[in-house]
């Protein structure tokens, strides 16, 4: 138990360590934009004072190291900063998007995880079966399919042909369940197209990886039938596996949700750094590339700790 | 049902096999007639069996002997009514307990399974499955057909670990399986199997991955239940030895084919067929060999020795102290898990020493220690008297070139992505700058020596077959015309008459270029069949070395004598008469035990209060020969 | 080294079970599945549109011909006009070259570093491996799309930018799975087997190791361009990529997106090429390992 706990902690500092790096690095990169944000954001013929002052007031003036330790500390304790595209504070502007965002994600995986996983054991139960072959096959070209050709086809026939649904989310304050489906169905499906396919694959190769090793044979030939094989014998030792594939699957979202939010004029984060790219509003795309790198840190590290607990060779040595 | 009875009385009638007599309640066990078995496509299908036909009688274990690749196992896992993957079976009837398997559907399989006949496969480590207890997959087929009460399985389960003689009954099925060792394993896949009382226990080289003195252990208990349960059995194996103990008749198999049959005694005794005289040469000629040798170094001749050297050869290899091992080092600078521990060896011109020990003995560890791989934490080693560095980087091109390894794995220690002529040419290269057509007549030369043939020069590892292949390995070796070649376990991922094969090339070349050996191994045939010295490892430590009779002296060290006594041999009583051998009840190793002797705990001869209390003494006898024991010579 | 980021770096690995032993795939010349076959097809049929796009092009790309917008397929036409009245046939095969050709020189790129300093973090010391490990891991933390938009963001979407930025992007997942194949060949026998013979650090990466690191990096490239090709038309269709006039496959759909509610074939078009283009070169390489893995135990004599 120990031991456990000892590699638990040990993953966790790994990941705050990476966190870190990663931070410098995105740091890094934002801080060689070529010319001056000040200027950048004053345009070309504001005068050399009105630029200084506002050098100054962004810590541009400063070194490199101290601002890098000032955005840190900043990030840490909630205030990254204001943004250079209207002066407000970061904070406040991803507050108003990030619920939205976790909704969306929220509602992406209840979706599509048990029904991934549903479809990777059941392909791994019956593999060399005509289902199998099929949901191979249609994973294979649903992982190549880009997001956002799902998501203008699935505009174009159930918001435009079909006018099934709506093509644009509109956030309501109060929806009910009728409204919510109605504006949420295509932003959700359209990521859990792609999310399910990657996930499924993954779970179906875990699972059938652990299906080749002597033990599941031995299991079939004690006479143990094969459905019985992969819930009692393969699956215990795939959790690892899978908890990991579930955990890429979802940081893949991460680039989902960049295109799919913009389609759908989406009011999330994703959208938002969208945003900021074009108004090259650095602090707000720090700070949102920042949640988002955590989030996918956070989901591995969870699936890391998952295969710890579920190997005994680490909990009983 | 009546079809099946009707089948049933053809193959009466037809009565394949010496036991399949006719009477009808006499019937066979087992009764396989003509199986055919293919893999690959319809269109050009490899055959993996051809025609193999046999009969097994109620109460009767039959061996089933051949070398790797030669299907024994597909023809085993048949009866189960299993293929593996891209295997079928295309032809013949397989029928056990008057069931027709071949006609099973895939419910009645697993029901057949589950009743009737029972697997245990060759590696119980791969088959527990790592992440469930042992007692819940033992139980598994019982709670699945509800036989009885999960209480009463488990009770079940408990008297055959104890019948098995595995240690604490009551509690080793609450482990996982990385808690237990292989032999343990082994034997809880025998409880596992013998569960659900089949009809026919299959055993599929049940012992071939333990060390001997395990396999003793086992096969003694495998014996036993056997014999209890009057189980009828099929027992798959390549060791001629083993099958002598345990089976009643033998079906002798070789590329998919049945080369002949009968009473274990007649075929071991007086085979008829080319093919299974030479497996038992295979075997006797090592015996043989070692007989003829014996007298060859009690006189210290040299006969086999390159004529007109002296008696005291000079001193090629000198090891003093070597202390290795893996982990961090602590304060004193010994790594946390000691793998070698004080080892002195002595290696002279044109000598052969054996370095013989069980798996975890170190026995790695020191092969890759002298090559330079690792570094020592303690000792030196010389090479006619010069000081060698711990590590090959610093060691000179020259000091390389006089030492060779040749691995184990002789298809790991070839690049697959090179030609033999490649593989061979680097060494000429790199020592001697040979280019061109001096290289390639070189190369040609040394593909003549270890007798291949010169066309394989162009051929990659994977075209090359395991002997083939071990050669190549040999002859990179031979290419720096090294002095001494160190030999890691080289003919044990081999078959018999391959690995016999090798062991007389090895032999040969020794006479004929004066070249010393380490032959590292954990076969005592092997040893005698080409050494002159021998050192016993246990544990790390060495505690014995001495001339190549040491293995058969009086006064050998207790593991030695149960290192060679638990070799099997042809003798069908040969288990029975080793019973005596078997070493005391385990003693729980003391805190203190640091430089007590390693092998207190399974020491039959051990002195309660020397032993336990003091590190044994370095005996010397008048040959040479060095014992690290506390027994005086006459009690050992 | 055992960071929380090596697992998308496994997954990888895990995503293609088998093909990374070098040994399974000298015997895949028999015969490719069909479905290996369809894709080959696929990419075949694309890397010759791209190839011979300038000199089949019916009209300058750039060029309003027609004065109908979305016009449906005509001879004159082939595959009908944009949202300009500008050649769809055209623009296809020049939009094609541009998403092929930045894709494959920023898989190449990729694909190359990746190897390179694997096999240099695998041969040298603790210090090297450490340093390339540790800053590696860190960038493949960093989802490509994120990554992209912050490159894009500071340093604008110029056609060298996209390429460093889709080549960074994906080098850190190249380097991962060289490094831990260099790793497992260097402790083989056989490079055991050149170190005790004395042989140099270069002999042993270029002769011992890198000959068996070819065929499993080949099959990892393919996975590379087709993730870089999704992540580029992905850019382009946020407006992100390559920029006007010059177009990709991705910026074609963006362009076009007005003609969506009619259907237009100026706008299903592209996201078709995209679509077969990528599919296929799944197909193969999926056909490719499949066809890749081994036929039992192996032959001993
Ligand atoms: N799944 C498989 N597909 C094709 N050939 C196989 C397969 N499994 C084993 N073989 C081949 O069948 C032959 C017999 O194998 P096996 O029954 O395992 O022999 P043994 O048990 O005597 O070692 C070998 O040549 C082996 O390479
Ligand atoms: S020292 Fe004692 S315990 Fe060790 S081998 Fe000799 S008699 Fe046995
Ligand atoms: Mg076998």
């Amino acid at each position: 138990m120990r031991v456990t706990l000892q590699l638990i902690l040990k993953r966790m500092a790994a990941a705050a360590l990476t966190l870190l790096l990663v931070s410098i690095i995105i740091f890094t990169i934002t801080s060689l934009l070529p010319g001056d944000a000040a200027q950048a954001a004053l345009g070309q013929n504001a005068t050399a004072a009105a630029v200084a002052a506002l050098r100054a007031r962004l810590g541009l003036d400063q070194p490199v190291l101290w601002r890098y330790l000032h955005w840190l500390g900043g990030l840490l304790t909630g205030h990254p900063g204001y943004s250079y595209s209207n002066g407000l504070p970061v904070s406040a502007i991803i507050s108003k998007r990030l619920p939205q965002s976790l909704l969306l994600a929220a509602a992406t995986t209840v979706v599509s995880v048990p029904f991934a996983l549903t479809l990777g054991i059941l392909a791994a139960m019956y593999r060399g079966s005509w289902l199998d072959r099929a949901l191979s096959t249609t994973t294979l070209a649903m992982v190549a399919v880009p997001e956002f050709l799902v998501a203008t086809a699935g505009v174009l026939i159930f918001a435009v042909k079909l006018q099934w649904l709506s093509a644009l989310t509109f956030v309501l304050d109060h929806p009910t369940p009728l409204e919510f489906l109605r504006s949420y169905a295509l932003p959700v499906l359209s990521l859990c197209f792609v999310v399910t396919a990657q996930m499924a694959r993954m779970t179906r190769a875990a699972v059938i990886d652990q299906l080749s090793q002597p033990y599941a044979e031995m299991a079939a030939l004690k006479g143990v039938g094969s459905a019985r094989v992969v819930l009692t014998h393969a699956l215990p030792n795939a959790v690892g596996p899978i908890a990991n594939a579930i955990a890429l699957s979802l940081s893949y979202l991460l680039g989902g949700t960049i295109i799919v939010e913009t389609i759908f004029d989406y009011p999330g984060l994703a959208r938002l750094m969208v945003d900021a790219v074009s108004y090259r509003d650095m602090p707000l795309l720090q700070a949102c590339a920042m949640i988002f790198l955590a989030a996918y840190l956070g989901l591995v590290l969870i699936a890391d700790i998952c295969a710890i607990v579920s190997n005994p060779k680490l909990r009983r040595p | 049902m009546s079809l099946h009875s009707g089948r049933r009385a053809q193959a009466a009638r037809n009565g394949a096999g010496a036991a399949a007599e006719s009477s009808a309640d006499n019937h066979p066990q087992v009764l396989v007639k003509n199986l055919r078995v293919v893999a690959g496509s319809p269109g050009t299908p490899s055959v993996l069996v051809n025609d193999v036909s046999f009969a097994i009688a109620r109460g009767e274990v039959l061996a089933l002997i051949g070398e790797s690749g030669s299907g024994k196992t597909t023809v085993a896992l048949s009866l189960m009514g299993h293929t593996r993957a891209g295997c079928r079976i295309s032809g013949g009837s397989i029928e056990v307990c008057g069931t027709d398997v071949l006609s099973l559907r895939p419910r009645e399989i697993l029901e057949h399974r589950r009743r009737r006949v029972a697997y245990i496969a060759q590696s119980a480590a791969a088959a527990f499955n790592p992440a469930r207890r042992i007692m819940d997959q033992v139980i598994e087929t019982t709670m699945i057909r509800r036989l009885m009460t999960g209480s009463a399985a488990r009770e079940k389960a408990v008297t055959l670990f104890r019948s098995l003689a595995l240690p604490d009954p009551q509690h080793i099925g609450a482990r996982y399986p990385h808690q237990l060792s292989g032999g343990q394993l082994q034997r809880l896949l025998a409880a596992m199997a013998l569960m659900s009382d089949p009809e026919l226990v299959i055993l599929d080289e049940p012992t071939t991955a333990l060390d001997v003195t395990t396999q003793i252990e086992v096969l003694r208990a495998f014996k036993r239940v056997i014999g209890e349960r009057r189980a009828t059995a099929l027992y798959v194996a390549h060791d001629l030895a083993v099958v002598a103990q345990i089976a009643d008749r033998v079906v002798v198999l070789n590329s998919g084919q049945v080369r002949e049959s009968g009473p274990t005694m007649q075929v071991l005794g007086a085979p008829r067929d080319a093919y299974t005289r030479t497996l038992l040469s295979a075997v006797a000629r090592r015996v043989a060999q070692s007989v003829a040798q014996e007298p060859v170094v009690a006189t210290s001749g040299a006969s086999s020795r390159p004529p007109g050297e002296d008696n005291r050869r000079q001193l090629l290899l000198a090891v003093e102290g070597l202390t290795a091992g893996y982990g961090k080092a602590n304060d004193q600078g010994l790594p946390s898990s000691l793998a070698l521990l004080d080892i002195s060896l002595a290696v002279r011109r044109g000598a052969a020493l054996g370095v013989i020990g069980e798996s975890g003995s170190g026995k790695s560890t020191l092969a890759r220690v002298l090559a330079g791989i690792m570094a020592p934490a303690r000792g030196t080693i010389r090479l006619q008297g010069e000081l060698l560095e711990p590590r090959m980087e610093r060691r000179s091109r020259e000091q390389l070139r006089r030492i060779q390894i040749v691995f184990q794995h002789a298809d790991a220690a070839l690049n697959p992505a090179h030609t033999v002529a490649h593989i061979l040419g680097r060494p000429l290269k790199l020592y001697f700058g040979l280019r061109g057509a001096a290289r390639d007549e070189r190369i040609a030369h040394l593909l003549d020596v270890v007798h291949l043939d010169r066309s394989i020069a162009a051929r990659r590892p994977p075209e090359l077959s395991g002997g083939q292949k071990q050669r190549v390995n040999l002859a990179r070796a031979l290419a720096a015309q090294p002095d001494l070649i160190l030999c890691d376990e080289v003919t044990s991922a081999l078959d018999a008459v391959v690995g016999a094969a090798i062991l007389d090339l090895l032999a040969e070349l020794r006479r004929e270029l004066g070249l010393s050996y380490v032959l590292i191994t954990h076969d005592v045939g092997a040893v005698r069949a080409i050494c002159d010295e021998v050192a016993v490892l246990y544990a790390g430590q060495t505690v014995e070395t001495g001339p190549l009779q040491r293995l058969d002296a009086a006064n050998c060290h207790p593991y030695t004598r149960l290192l060679v006594s638990s070799v099997p041999e042809l003798r069908s009583d040969w288990l029975e008469g080793v019973a005596s051998a078997s070493p005391g009840p385990a003693m729980p190793a003391t805190a203190s035990s640091k430089d007590l002797c390693r092998f207190l705990p399974r020491c039959p001869v051990r002195i309660e209060g020397r032993c336990d209390q003091q590190p044994p003494p370095l005996n010397r006898t008048q040959q040479g020969a060095q014992i690290l024991c506390h027994q005086p010579a006459n009690r050992r | 080294m055992n960071s929380p980021a090596t697992p998308k770096a496994r997954s990888e690995l895990a995503a293609s079970p088998g093909w990374l032993s070098p040994a399974r795939w000298r015997r895949r010349r028999n015969a490719l599945p069909a479905s290996g076959r369809i894709g080959l097809a696929l990419v075949l049929f694309w890397a010759l549109l791209a190839l011979l796009g300038p000199w089949v092009i019916p009209h300058p790309p750039g060029a309003v011909v027609s004065t109908t917008v979305f016009a449906p397929m005509s001879l004159r036409f082939p595959l009908g006009t944009d949202y300009l009245g500008r050649d769809m046939l055209s623009r296809i095969l020049i939009g094609a070259r541009y998403t092929v050709g930045l894709a494959l020189a920023a898989a190449v790129a990729a694909s190359a570093t990746g190897t390179v300093l694997g096999l240099l973090a695998a041969i040298s010391g603790r210090w090297v491996d450490e340093l390339l490990s540790r800053l590696l891991d860190a960038l493949i933390c960093i989802p490509s799309m994120i990554f992209a938009l912050i490159m894009v963001a500071v340093f604008g979407s110029s056609l060298p930018i996209l390429l460093l930025t889709a080549a960074l992007g994906y080098v850190a997942g190249a380097f991962r799975i060289a490094r831990s194949l260099a790793v497992n060949l260097s402790v083989s026998d056989y490079v055991e087997a050149a170190r005790v013979r004395g042989e140099g650090r270069l002999h042993i990466a270029c002769v011992e190791i890198l000959p068996n690191m070819v065929h499993p990096m080949l099959a990892d490239f393919g996975l590379r361009f087709m993730f870089i090709v999704l992540m580029l038309s992905g850019l382009s269709f946020l407006g992100l990529g390559v920029q006007p006039p010059a177009a990709d496959l991705g910026s074609l759909i963006r362009e076009n997106l007005s003609g969506l509610g009619d259907g237009a074939a100026a706008v299903l078009l592209p996201a078709i090429a995209v679509a077969t283009l990528t599919i296929g070169v799944n197909l193969l390489i999926d056909g490719l390992a499949d066809h890749g893995r081994p036929e039992g135990g192996g032959g001993k004599a």
